[in-house]
């Protein structure tokens, strides 16, 4: 590659220009993964490109497995996961949806998949760009999912997905949510560490008395019937309520090893301090946020913005610890929720559940933008600071807005 | 979302940097560049172009983002397509530039293939756009092309401002989905940039990018130089240029739609206005319905039911239907009866049906055939066959490494 420059010695990481996807192929190649099923759809497709431009260049040694479908690509690779390999998976929008049976239980065999979803609108009606639905479709069902920001987060959360999920308490599937366009097919630059920082951080794959192999004589998933089955989802529930400590130990040693990561794992926290009001949302939106949050603080509007990044496992109560000491919360949704509490979107149910036995609860509202790829202006986000900043006054706004759609 | 005219306008006279200032002093503020290319056939082209401006950006400690939209999302052969370079000072100067499919304003755009000169409507909704509806004041538009500067301002709509029209000589480069036809043009467009815009990059820079990269050796800096020298500006005024007819598309709201995703269609025979082609067309068929023989190839071959059929059986063409894909001609058995012309020999007939001039005065037909044949015949090999590293003398091609084997030019 042409750029090679170093970041600084000490840190042996090298910049590169790459786009999201790019960025995930080459947490891949360092995390060493043994199998990866690919079928085309976009916004996905860069990563499956991206990988198997790693394997014919001989910088990644993988199983490369084209699939019929989505629901054979997530199947080999859940079942390459048993066998002990270390596997790469990802689709977009209504691919992923297709690979439903498999996502459904990939969780409760508790295999370590990781997959990136590159959001994308369900079609129809047919549609590439950005929507949060495709991923949250899984949010009930033991799928530990995260959102990035931008093409380091992607590689980021790559190697943390590996490092969270291959954890004997986890041992979940991880699902990383890649906006669509917005992160997928733009570029940036960003720092890839060496072989050796990666090995620091990422011990290999090892299923231990759970690996499929004949020397471990093991069926897995035979049928059961009532006498058994809700001995199993609490034994994945108990799993699930472990997830979080595993994530900060892995986010501390991921802030040692490579020097970046922020205060904590489960969310950013952008100009809160003294903050009045914030706005509160998941992946590329951020941009156009920060950009009108400090246009706002220039005019001296107490307002700030916490990203979410897991929103499995929901980090209630680090949220409830952060959120409470503002007045006003406007959630921002690039997902819908028909017939929700208050017709409200995804994150901001889940938000109002989290906060709703704080002592103090402050003022929750919801916004629905973005979807099917529309773009979030920084002027939307000043409209919805706005009407968040009135409803930290105490006026009385609507609970749910939708921003940018044409009357 | 600004969709019309008004883009490229946001910034107020008496706020834009450009005015009072030689380009270089310009450097506060984050530049836009755009490459307007047609889809695959110069996607790698395109991409390799953004990648560069970036790293050339890199050498004055410049942050930098690439975007890339399908544009008939996704992107199909030779639909217009737009990528783009923006580079900026500092982190939050570029972040205010991400999570946008583009610029509202452009410090340059290329156009990376002149017979889309006339406009495109990349954006699929929005009508046929001028292709430097966003260029900034005192914007750069840079095009690939062997037309003079007249030829190309019958074309190419005007603008309210000053604005600088480059001329880059050349045919487009075309390449596929899977190759990329390393011809050198890339950095021949590189080097035109730093030419005519040096506050994007300047020639030094890009050099030092190249220099740096292993697969890039002499013949690389050669064509950076070449570009660079070649290049041709021209200074145009304000209300210079075509006519700007572009009307923005008026989209409905949600309660004047239909419910449940329908649209109208048409009734069987009938052609649905709605699909109508117009920039993705580089060449047309022009027909000699004297040596028809009335076979009906064209007619059953043509993807898009361009060809009608007249009581005499022959096969008038539709060209607001017509791609320009050029199947009519390959599988009419008659030597010259359908011919492929540059696209741009039609300025003036746009996509007028010829038929009843033939019907009227066959002799007035045949003149206007034969002139535009002469003039702007396409042949398969004019595109892909031509060794473009011509222009740094013979053999080059033979002698360039093979940056073919590179799937990060390709993706």
């Amino acid at each position: 590659m042409t750029m090679e420059k170093q970041a600084g010695s000490a840190d042996n990481q090298v910049e590169k220009l790459m786009t999201g996807t790019q960025a995930v192929a080459q947490a891949v190649r360092l995390a060493d993964v043994d199998v990866t099923s690919a079928y085309p759809i976009r916004p996905y497709d860069g990563v499956m490109q991206a990988v198997a431009k790693l394997i014919a260049d001989g910088d990644l040694d993988a199983e490369y497995i084209v699939a019929e479908g989505e629901h054979s690509q997530f199947e080999i690779c859940k079942h390459a996961s048993a066998v002990g390999s270390r596997v790469f998976v990802g689709s977009s929008g209504v691919g992923w949806m297709y690979a439903m049976e498999s996502n459904a239980v990939t969780p409760s065999l508790r295999l370590p998949v990781v997959a990136m979803i590159g959001n994308r609108a369900l079609d129809d009606p047919g549609a590439f760009g950005v929507e949060h639905n495709d991923a949250l479709c899984v949010r009930d069902l033991g799928w530990q999912l995260n959102w990035v920001e931008n093409a380091q987060e992607c590689f980021d959360a790559t190697l943390m997905a590996y490092r969270v999920g291959e954890d004997p308490r986890v041992s979940f599937p991880i699902g990383i949510g890649v906006d669509g366009a917005f992160i997928t097919h733009s570029q940036t630059i960003i720092k890839i560490p060496d072989q050796e920082l990666v090995d620091e951080f990422l011990p290999p794959y090892d299923l231990g008395n759970r690996l499929l192999h004949p020397d471990n004589p093991i069926s897995i998933a035979p049928q059961a019937n009532e006498d058994w089955v809700m001995e199993i989802r609490k034994q994945t529930d108990d799993a699930a309520h472990r997830v979080k400590d595993v994530i900060w130990e892995a986010h501390n040693d991921f802030k040692r090893i490579f020097g970046r990561g922020g205060d904590n794992p489960f969310f950013e926290e952008y100009m809160t301090e003294d903050a009045d009001y914030v706005l509160f949302g998941m992946g590329s939106l951020a941009l156009p946020t920060k950009v009108m949050v400090r246009r706002l603080r220039d005019r001296g509007e107490k307002v700030g913005f916490v990203r979410l990044k897991w929103f499995r496992p929901f980090p209630d109560e680090e949220l409830t610890e952060i959120l409470t000491r503002f007045k006003a919360i406007g959630v921002v949704d690039r997902d819908y929720s028909y017939g929700s509490p208050g017709q409200g979107g995804v994150v901001f149910n889940d938000l109002r559940a989290a906060l709703y036995n704080a002592e103090v609860r402050p003022k929750i509202i919801n916004f629905i933008g973005g979807l099917g790829g529309r773009e979030l202006t920084p002027e939307m986000m000043d409209d919805m600071a706005d009407t968040t900043r009135r409803a930290a006054a105490g006026e009385d706004v609507p609970m749910v807005r939708w921003i940018g759609v044409r009357e | 979302m600004t969709t019309g005219r008004e883009a490229g306008d946001t910034i107020p006279a008496d706020q834009d940097t450009q005015q009072g200032h030689t380009s270089t002093e310009v450097r506060e503020e984050a530049k836009s560049v755009e490459f307007t290319y047609r889809g695959i056939f110069q996607k790698t082209l395109a991409a390799n172009l953004c990648k560069h401006v970036v790293m050339a950006a890199r050498k004055r400690e410049w942050l930098g983002t690439t975007i890339q939209r399908y544009s008939d999302s996704p992107e199909r052969n030779g639909i217009p397509a737009k990528q783009f370079a923006v580079i900026a000072p500092d982190t939050e100067t570029l972040e205010g530039h991400m999570a946008k499919y583009e610029p509202n304003e452009l410090d340059v755009i290329s156009c990376l293939d002149d017979t889309m000169a006339d406009g495109i409507e990349s954006w699929a909704w929005y009508g046929r756009q001028p292709i430097n509806v966003r260029l900034r004041r005192g914007g750069t538009l840079l095009v690939i092309s062997n037309r003079p500067k007249e030829e190309l301002l019958r074309i190419i709509p005007q603008k309210p401002w000053d604005w600088t029209l480059a001329i880059l000589s050349g045919t487009p480069s075309l390449a596929g989905l899977w190759v990329y036809r390393d011809d050198g043009t890339d950095m021949r467009v590189l080097g035109a940039i730093a030419s005519t815009r040096p506050d994007i990059f300047e020639m030094s820079e890009i050099e030092a990018v190249v220099r740096d990269d292993d697969a890039l050796g002499d013949d690389y800096i050669a064509a950076l130089k070449s570009g660079h020298d070649e290049v041709q500006t021209h200074e145009i005024s304000a209300g210079e240029g075509a006519p700007d007819t572009y009307e923005p598309v008026k989209l409905p709201g949600y309660k004047e739609m239909r419910e449940a995703i329908i649209v109208p269609a048409v009734k069987v025979g009938e052609k649905n206005p709605n699909y109508r082609t117009s920039s993705d067309r580089t060449m047309r068929p022009v027909v000699n319905f004297d040596t028809c023989i009335k076979c009906r190839q064209c007619w059953i071959d043509c993807p898009d039911e361009c060809f009608d059929i007249t009581d005499e059986e022959l096969h008038p063409i539709n060209y607001s239907y017509c791609t320009g894909c050029g199947i009519c001609a390959q599988v009419c058995p008659v030597e010259d009866c359908i011919v492929m012309v540059n696209d741009l020999e039609f300025v003036e007939e746009g996509d007028k049906d010829m038929f009843p001039l033939w019907q009227n005065d066959k002799e007035s037909y045949h003149e206007w055939r034969d002139g535009k044949i002469e003039k702007g015949r396409i042949q398969h090999h004019d595109y892909f066959n031509a060794d473009t590293w011509a222009w740094a003398g013979s053999g080059q091609a033979e002698n360039t490494p093979d940056r073919n084997d590179s799937t990060a030019r390709n993706s």
